[in-house]
């Protein structure tokens, strides 16, 4: 297929202090595609989503979307270049009702709409995401379930083109579970480009065209869910060298 | 040359007031704003020792530093340890802390008005000159900067080489953290706070010997010992030193190129710069 | 505009044309309450403007404020005294932008900092610019402007609060606002300028500060730096906000009038304690009612509301 590169990480590196937690890592993310990003915990997976949607500079190295750099660019820019994502801890405004929290993200963004139109706009992902009953109420009678469809909802708000997803589908039964990859798997039909770091193994194999694995920051196998996850450098770095 | 070791000695002073607040902001996690009026106070008390019992300024060390280690202590106790814990973050501790501390700092300088009413207060310590190199300085100003060198010394073995200071720098490093390996954290961010008033107050009186006060210009000190502390880098001892020195040279190069009104404008400019293009602190890493 | 809003604007405007006709009832000591009152409100509403859904504490108002009174002081034997007011406006909007540029893209502490001493820093610069401009020490500020005047002036500045606020709030930047006061990290994910609408509000509130003290000079007749600079100006209006309430647009006000009577009677009876109490009065706020009245009255409800659902 030649479909284009909507976003191409490039070497980028990132220190914390002492610790390398992103070390010379390039992967290219094809248009329209949905890419697992995996790896064993702390090997910094959280860490790339903040590289790319902003939230953190990297140290080296550059990160692309199209043929616009958006490496050296801040968090707000990025995100109105179409960029959207979910925190792994979630970040729900608290003193804001539920409808409020998804108009949030289509006011000021990729997607910049203002007064009814908002509302509206803002009530189709509420119930796209299952919460269209719980419009107006406070974020504190939310559960942690909910607040991650909340969160979700915000991010689908600015009709983004490249959506990440941190452990979105963690700690869903498995009802919620499949409720979820299908969700997803819809958003994708849709025509967006979709980054998901997952500890799921299910939902990686049924969504992802392809994983990126990572280990102690660097790239250590990528390919389609298959190939990588029989890998034996994969599994090593998941379950130690016995099982390799 | 003048400019410079005037300098040196005010901002060898001023090295005593970061430590204070230092340990106060960088350890307890308090954004203390009447930390200038305990200043004020103990260079009261050193002010009242010198002209009613006509004894050396620097014996109301005596009762000043243990008044305000009581003090502070009875202070983050009472009032600041209930702001610590209904906070929900570190975000409302910040907004409650300067909100009290500024409440405090206003009810401070409303009773050192009572106490001692609105005048300036001054007097005439070692007021002789001594040559350094060949020009006059105050006699006063060498001591000052010769005590307040001895006791950040002082200080500094005590954070380096005794447990409570290895906790301290702990507690200043990640509470949380210092909490796991069982470093009772309320308890030292009191004892920090306490301390930290303690050596503000003796600041005071050091700084006393040379400079005319009253009892509303602790909002001044409050100002410099909080660019000095961000200058250097929140909780970075050494960079508080060397910020002192840097804010000592600049507001005596104003205040003799220019004009001795204008010190905290040259403070300001120095926040400013610092602020434009070293917000993290002078040997600061660049948070992100 | 919604039924509700309609109304709420209707009974403003009410309000305001009553109170405009108060000058024409009292005067003397009354009148000057009066425009203590309207001062205050102009003043605590501004600040809460900015303060309230930042949590950005601005401790600099007396600086906007003297800087205004000085651009009457400096200007009115040469310049009408309508052209003085928008001067002083812009002087305070354009001191806000500059502490807001170099102080509200890092985090609230830096800018606490910066505001705590800028009263303060104001004055040493007015005070060393008199020295070797004028060579003197204050300045007298003659007009023929009378304490009716003043207080319609205030008046009309409270009705430009209120009727800004009110934009604000409808707006896309009062949203904003709200969502930088909530989590900062959000607020720049869904493409939010935090740094340029923190700008936008102090930039409003400073400039309100200025005009307030170019409107209220002509009643000094002599300004000096330690008047037109009391860093007690800041205080009170903190305190007022605080009281009252910042969370909405009439919470000031709330706080103000009760603040503003108790503190006459204070200052009469108590006038060497006045620092103190202040003090004690801010921390009693600080301590025992942190959301203001308007918070405490609306959570009650709240509750009410629920036991009510609940019983
Ligand atoms: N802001 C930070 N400051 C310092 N260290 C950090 C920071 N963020 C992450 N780290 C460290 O970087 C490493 C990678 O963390 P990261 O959160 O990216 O891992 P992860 O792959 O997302 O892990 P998990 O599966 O547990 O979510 C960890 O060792 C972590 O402690
Ligand atoms: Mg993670």
């Amino acid at each position: 297929m030649a479909e284009s590169t909507a976003l191409d990480v490039q070497g980028v590196s990132k220190r914390f202090g002492g610790l390398l937690a992103v070390d010379d890592l390039s992967f290219a993310v094809r248009e329209n595609e949905v890419l697992g990003l995996i790896g064993p915990n702390g090997s910094g997976k959280t860490t790339v989503m903040n590289l790319i949607s902003g939230l953190l500079k990297p140290n080296g190295g550059e990160i692309f979307l199209g043929d616009r750099k958006i490496s050296d660019r801040p968090a707000r820019i990025i995100a109105r270049a179409g960029v959207a994502r979910t925190f792994q801890l979630v970040r729900i405004l608290p003193s804001l009702t539920v409808l409020e929290n998804v108009i949030a993200g289509a006011v000021f963004g990729h997607k910049r709409l203002w007064g009814r139109a908002v509302r509206q706009f803002a009530l189709r992902q509420l119930e796209r995401v299952g919460m269209g009953h719980a419009v107006d109420a406070p974020t504190a009678s939310l559960t942690y379930i909910d607040e991650k469809r909340v969160e979700l909802a915000r991010a689908l708000a600015s009709d983004p083109r490249i959506l990440l997803l941190d452990e979105w589908l963690a700690g869903l039964n498995p009802t919620e579970l499949q409720i979820g990859i299908d969700l997803i798997s819809s958003l994708r039909e849709e025509g967006r480009t979709i980054i998901l770091v997952e500890h799921v193994m299910d939902a990686i194999r049924s969504l992802c065209d392809r994983c990126v694995v990572m280990n102690s920051g660097a790239k250590i196998a990528e390919g389609t869910p298959e190939q990588t996850l029989a890998d034996r450098e994969v599994i090593r770095a998941y379950l130690g060298d016995e099982h390799a | 040359m003048d400019i410079l070791i005037t300098g040196v000695l005010l901002g060898a002073t001023y090295s005593l007031i970061a430590m204070g607040l230092t340990l106060q902001y960088g350890v307890a996690r308090i954004m203390n704003l009447a930390n200038g009026e305990m200043l004020v106070a103990g260079a009261f008390g050193a002010f009242w020792v010198f002209t009613t019992q006509k004894l050396s300024p620097f014996t109301s060390v005596a009762f000043v530093a243990p008044g305000a280690f009581v003090l502070n202590w009875l202070i983050y106790r009472f009032l600041l340890r209930p702001l610590v814990r209904r906070a929900k973050n570190r975000g409302m501790l910040e907004v409650d802390s300067i909100l009290a501390t500024f409440g405090m700092a206003f009810a401070f300088v409303g009773i050192m008005l009572l106490v001692f009413g609105g005048e300036y207060f001054t007097y005439s310590y070692l007021d002789e000159p001594v040559a350094i190199f060949g020009s006059p300085f105050g006699l006063n100003r060498v001591v000052a900067c010769l005590v307040s060198v001895a006791l950040c010394g002082l200080l500094y073995l005590g954070l380096n080489a005794t447990r409570t200071g290895m906790a301290l720098r702990a507690v200043a490093v990640d509470p949380a953290a210092a909490g796991l390996v069982a470093i009772d954290v309320p308890r030292m961010s009191t004892f920090a706070f306490a301390l930290g008033g303690a050596v503000t107050a003796v600041g005071g009186i050091v700084l006393s010997t040379f400079l005319t006060m009253d009892a509303s210009i602790g909002i001044v000190f409050t100002m410099k010992a909080l660019i000095i502390v961000i200058m250097g880098g929140v909780g970075d001892v050494r960079g508080a030193i060397i910020a002192s020195l840097i804010l000592g040279l600049a507001e005596t190069a104003v205040a003799s190129l220019i004009d001795p009104g204008l010190t905290l404008a040259a403070a300001y400019l120095l926040f400013l710069l610092v602020l434009l293009f070293r917000p993290e602190g002078l040997f600061g890493r660049r948070q992100s | 505009m919604t039924r509700r809003e309609t109304v709420s604007v209707a009974m403003v405007a009410v309000a305001l044309a009553i109170l405009a006709c108060l000058p024409f009832l009292v005067d003397g000591y009354l009148l000057s309450l009066a425009v203590g009152i309207a001062m205050y409100t102009v003043l605590a509403t501004s600040w809460a403007l900015f303060s309230g859904p930042t949590h950005y504490i601005s401790l600099a108002t007396a600086a906007f404020y003297g800087l205004g009174a000085y651009v009457v002081a400096a200007g009115v034997d040469v310049i009408p005294y309508a052209v003085l007011l928008g001067l002083a406006g812009i002087a305070g909007g354009v001191v806000a932008a500059l502490v807001g540029l170099a102080t509200l893209r890092l985090s609230g502490v830096y800018f606490v900092i910066f505001t705590l001493g800028l009263a303060e820093l104001v004055r040493q610069i007015v005070t060393w610019v008199q020295n070797n401009l004028t060579g003197s020490r204050g300045m007298y500020v003659l007009t023929e402007i009378t304490e009716r005047m003043i207080f319609w002036e205030l008046l009309a500045l409270a009705a430009a609060v209120y009727l800004i606020g009110w934009l604000v709030t409808r707006s896309r930047l009062g949203f904003a606002l709200r969502i930088i006061g909530n989590d900062e990290v959000v607020a720049a994910h869904v493409g939010i300028n935090s740094a340029a609408s923190k700008l936008a509000l102090f930039v409003i509130s400073g400039t309100f500060a200025g005009t307030v003290g170019a409107v209220m000079a002509p009643r000094f007749t002599y300004i000096e730096p330690s008047i037109a600079f009391s860093p007690e100006l800041s205080f009170q209006v903190v305190i007022m906000a605080l009281l009252g309430g910042v969370h909405r647009l009439w919470g000031p006000l709330v706080g103000v009038i009760p603040f503003t009577i108790l503190w006459e009677v204070i200052a009469g009876r108590f006038p060497t304690q006045t620092v103190l109490l202040l003090g004690i009065a801010f921390l009693l706020i600080v301590y025992l009612i942190p959301n203001g009245v308007v918070g405490r009255i609306e959570s009650a409800i709240k509750l009410a509301g629920r036991s009510v659902k609940h019983g």
